[in-house]
């Protein structure tokens, strides 16, 4: 098995979401994650949909997204050739002995402090999943008191954009 | 508001391009209701299966004067869905049902996956709540559009009056096109009341929605070279064939190359079955002979099918020495179960006749195939493994003797429509098809009861076409009331009701697996006479009669059918003639016929196709040695 990134260009309307979750699941895919949201046109949603499977099945699920109505492009994003980002807040316990360790960390991360009270600190970091790992891992000798986490997303390196084309269709029904 | 105008346009909606100008026809000041009507006039439908309710109350109004749409009241909706989806497969147009919100939508959830398996061109119109009242648990709610979401093609929810047009073309445009299927169109009852305008035709929103029909050349190429150079060809022919109106093209083809064609169930008549060509069904239930050429062939092509389990049998040791063709509309098939060498998208007919004319091209290059060794095989299991049946020793009928010679005295051009089990894989064997859209059956999906309603929708469709609904007594009891409907309705339908007394199928599988434990597939009384429960009744020593509870004959009497009973097979051809000579009204025979008959040829579930039995206990010779 090996993980995905799928960029899945869709139709911004109602239950579109519903639509794909549903569709992963009937075929037996699970998804590692998932993040949804408005492009830069806002009839079009970007989704991007990291899944752990072989090749084939992977084929066969890009096929199926393809068939539904309201997917209009769906691009697999190559790890070398693209960015891809995550976001997480995270509640550390934290007191006037820890603090300072912890700020430390975060700097070391590139992360931000979002909120400081006398028993936590709230931790905003982005980057690959595996830098939020390391960051996590180092955090988790303090105590993690809440965790959230943003589905990855990620975008092509260079100057070709995969909604071009996407846009340039709805644009022609304007 | 009254229509004053009826439109005259293009009965159906073509893509328009997204540039296009205004429409040009008049605008109207209607309801949302009324603009529904409208639209399924616009579109062509002439028929609608359907009940009222509710929320799709505002809808039957306008429908009333209709002088274009003929609405079918049915007596449950799942009729209505069957009945769209026989008079889809029979005419090849869009079928259409109507139902209301709740329990309405939700008893169309059957025929729509039936439909959605079949790939049967199908709208599905539902009533919904108000839109305010959408996800308050209001009275007759349901999430339908969330409910049928993996078992429709598309479907909508509209809430806004003038949406409905676009939609409904939408619909259509959707449910006809690229791979058909069913599209469901749920309506809310506050936009079907709302005022609104109407024209047509609407300018379609489809951008994510681009269905490939023209195959690519070189995979054409590449397919001909296969077909020329192979030495044990086979065309394995699909419904897809059918769907696209391709079978002219394909007798051209077979011809052509001289290659053996099995047609697959959802596909029988696509291909004559009287060809010296054709081989055979495949599939568990198929003649030996196409079972073991697709396990034999060194090259498979396959035309709109889509190498399902129950032709494949256990998938690893399918046609091991085969290469595949791969040729479907619908991208998803292609390598879903088996990898294919040469993938083709494409509408079969479009496939077809460019294959036609690169096998002339390589035929022109001197490159002709040489079949003559494997069409001596194929005639040899053709000669020793025919299809055939024993009749009983005690003189009762033999389930297979009554569906053969229905298919013998019917007329010219006769439907035949079948439900599920085995008197459905009998009339697939022992029943001629010879021109396409004369079988109908629940292919992919297997819905008991499929037979009565669907037939009903072939004969609303094709009303000059004699249509045998070909039955078991378990189906029949599933979807028989709409009987009613049709003899209410002048759709004067036969009904063969191959009556053995048990769920035969699910019987069948207990006598060869379950040790003749015959738990809960016996539908008639014991021969005591005492009340017993189907898991109580073992297998059987006395020569059974049938169910008999219901009365078969007088349940349909009571429907407005006339009703026979056939027992004895000195009186089978009689008895058919009669109810071949009623054609003003349904007609039903209750055929009691022999308990224990059986299916054969079979693959038992989860084995190799190798393993085909040609009879119990008999396993084909194939002198597997001096094949290869």
């Amino acid at each position: 098995m090996s993980k995905h990134t799928l960029s899945v260009l869709v139709e911004n309307t109602p239950g579109i979401l519903a639509r794909i979750a549903a569709l992963f699941s009937r075929r037996g895919f699970n998804i590692d994650s998932l993040a949804v949201g408005v492009t830069e046109h806002p009839d079009i949603s970007r989704i991007t949909i990291v899944v752990n499977v072989e090749d084939l099945p992977l084929e066969q699920v890009t096929k199926q997204l393809n068939k539904l109505v309201n997917v209009l492009k769906i691009v697999e994003l190559e790890p070398s050739a693209a960015i891809q980002r995550e976001l997480v807040l995270v509640k550390v316990r934290a007191d006037n002995e820890t603090r300072s360790q912890i700020v430390e960390i975060v700097q070391l991360f590139r992360a931000k402090t979002v909120d400081v009270s006398p028993e936590a600190v709230t931790i905003e970091a982005t980057g690959s999943s595996d830098k939020l790992d390391a960051m996590l891992k180092m955090l988790e000798q303090f105590g993690i008191k809440e965790l959230v986490q943003s589905g990855t997303i990620a975008i092509g390196r260079g100057a070709r954009s995969i909604t071009d084309r996407s846009l340039r269709a709805l644009d022609r029904s304007a | 508001m009254p229509m004053t105008e009826q439109a005259t346009g293009a009965h159906h909606p073509q893509p328009r391009a997204r540039t296009g100008g205004q429409p040009s026809a008049t605008v109207e000041h209607v309801t949302g209701a009324q603009s529904l009507i409208r639209s399924l006039e616009e579109v062509g439908a002439d028929t609608v299966f359907g009940i009222p309710g509710g929320a799709i109350l505002p809808a039957y109004d306008p429908m009333m004067d209709s002088t274009k749409v003929r609405h079918i009241l049915v007596r449950h909706e799942q009729g209505a869905g069957h009945a769209a989806t026989g008079y889809a497969q029979a005419t090849g147009k869009v079928g259409v049902c109507m139902a209301t919100s709740g329990p309405g939508a939700t008893n169309l959830v059957t025929p729509i996956a039936d439909a959605h398996m079949d790939s049967v061109p199908l709208v599905a119109i539902t009533g919904q709540v108000s839109s305010k009242a959408i996800g308050t648990d209001a009275f007759q709610e349901a999430d339908i559009c969330g409910i049928t979401m993996p078992i429709t093609k598309h479907n909508f929810l509209v809430t806004r009056a003038e949406d409905i047009p676009k939609t409904i073309a939408e619909a259509f445009h959707i449910a006809s096109t690229g791979r058909p299927g069913p599209v469901l169109v749920d309506i809310a009852k506050d936009a079907l009341q709302a005022k609104t305008t109407f024209s047509w035709p609407p300018v379609l929103d489809l951008p994510g929605y681009r269905p490939v029909t023209k195959p690519h050349a070189k995979q054409i190429r590449e397919a001909a070279k296969l077909i020329t150079s192979a030495k044990r060809p086979v065309l394995y022919v699909g419904g897809g064939v059918l769907k696209a109106g391709a079978t002219a093209e394909l007798k051209v083809l077979a011809e052509l190359t001289n290659a053996p064609v099995t047609t697959t169930l959802m596909a029988l008549g696509a291909f004559p079955d009287s060809h010296p060509l054709h081989v055979g069904m495949p599939g568990m239930h198929g003649a030996v002979t196409a079972v073991t050429a697709l396990q034999k062939a060194d090259l498979i092509v396959a035309l709109g099918a889509r190498f399902d389990d129950r032709v494949t049998g256990k998938l690893d040791s399918f046609a091991p020495f085969a290469k595949i063709v791969h040729a479907d509309i619908d991208p998803a098939e292609i390598g879903k179960n088996r990898a294919a060498d040469v993938p083709i998208v494409g509408d079969a007919r479009e496939v077809i006749a460019d294959l036609v004319q690169a096998v002339q091209a390589e035929h022109s290059e001197g490159n002709a195939g040489d079949y003559t060794a494997w069409w001596q095989d194929l005639n040899r299991w053709r000669e020793t493994y025919p299809l055939g049946y024993e009749t009983p020793d005690d003189g009762s009928l033999a389930p297979q003797q009554v569906i053969q010679r229905i298919g013998q005295l019917a007329p010219e051009g006769t439907i035949f429509a079948a439900g599920v089990g085995q008197h459905q894989m009998w009339a697939a064997h022992f029943i001629d098809y010879e021109k396409p859209a004369t079988w109908l059956n629940s292919g992919g999906a297997g819905t008991m009861g499929y037979a009565v309603p669907a037939a009903m929708g072939a004969k609303a469709g094709m009303p000059d076409r004699a249509v045998w609904a070909i039955d078991g007594d378990g189906c029949f009891q599933m979807t028989n009331q709409e009987l009613v409907t049709c003899a209410l309705n002048g759709i004067p339908i036969k009904v063969a009701i191959i009556n053995n007394g048990a769920l035969g199928m699910v019987r069948q599988w207990q006598t060869l697996f379950y040790n003749e434990r015959y738990s809960s597939t016996v539908l008639h009384a014991d021969e005591t006479g005492h009340h017993t429960t189907g898991s109580q009744v073992g297998a059987s020593q006395a020569p059974r009669k049938g169910t008999r509870v219901p009365d078969f004959v007088k349940l349909s009497e009571a429907m407005g059918c006339v009703a026979l009973r056939c027992e004895d097979p000195a009186d089978l051809d009689k008895v058919i003639a009669e109810a071949n000579a009623i054609n003003d009204r349904p007609v039903v025979i209750d055929f009691i016929v022999h308990e224990d008959a059986q299916v054969w040829p079979m693959v038992a579930a989860g084995t190799s196709n190798d393993e085909v039995m040609a009879a119990r206990g008999v396993r084909p010779d194939f002198g597997d040695n001096e094949d290869d």
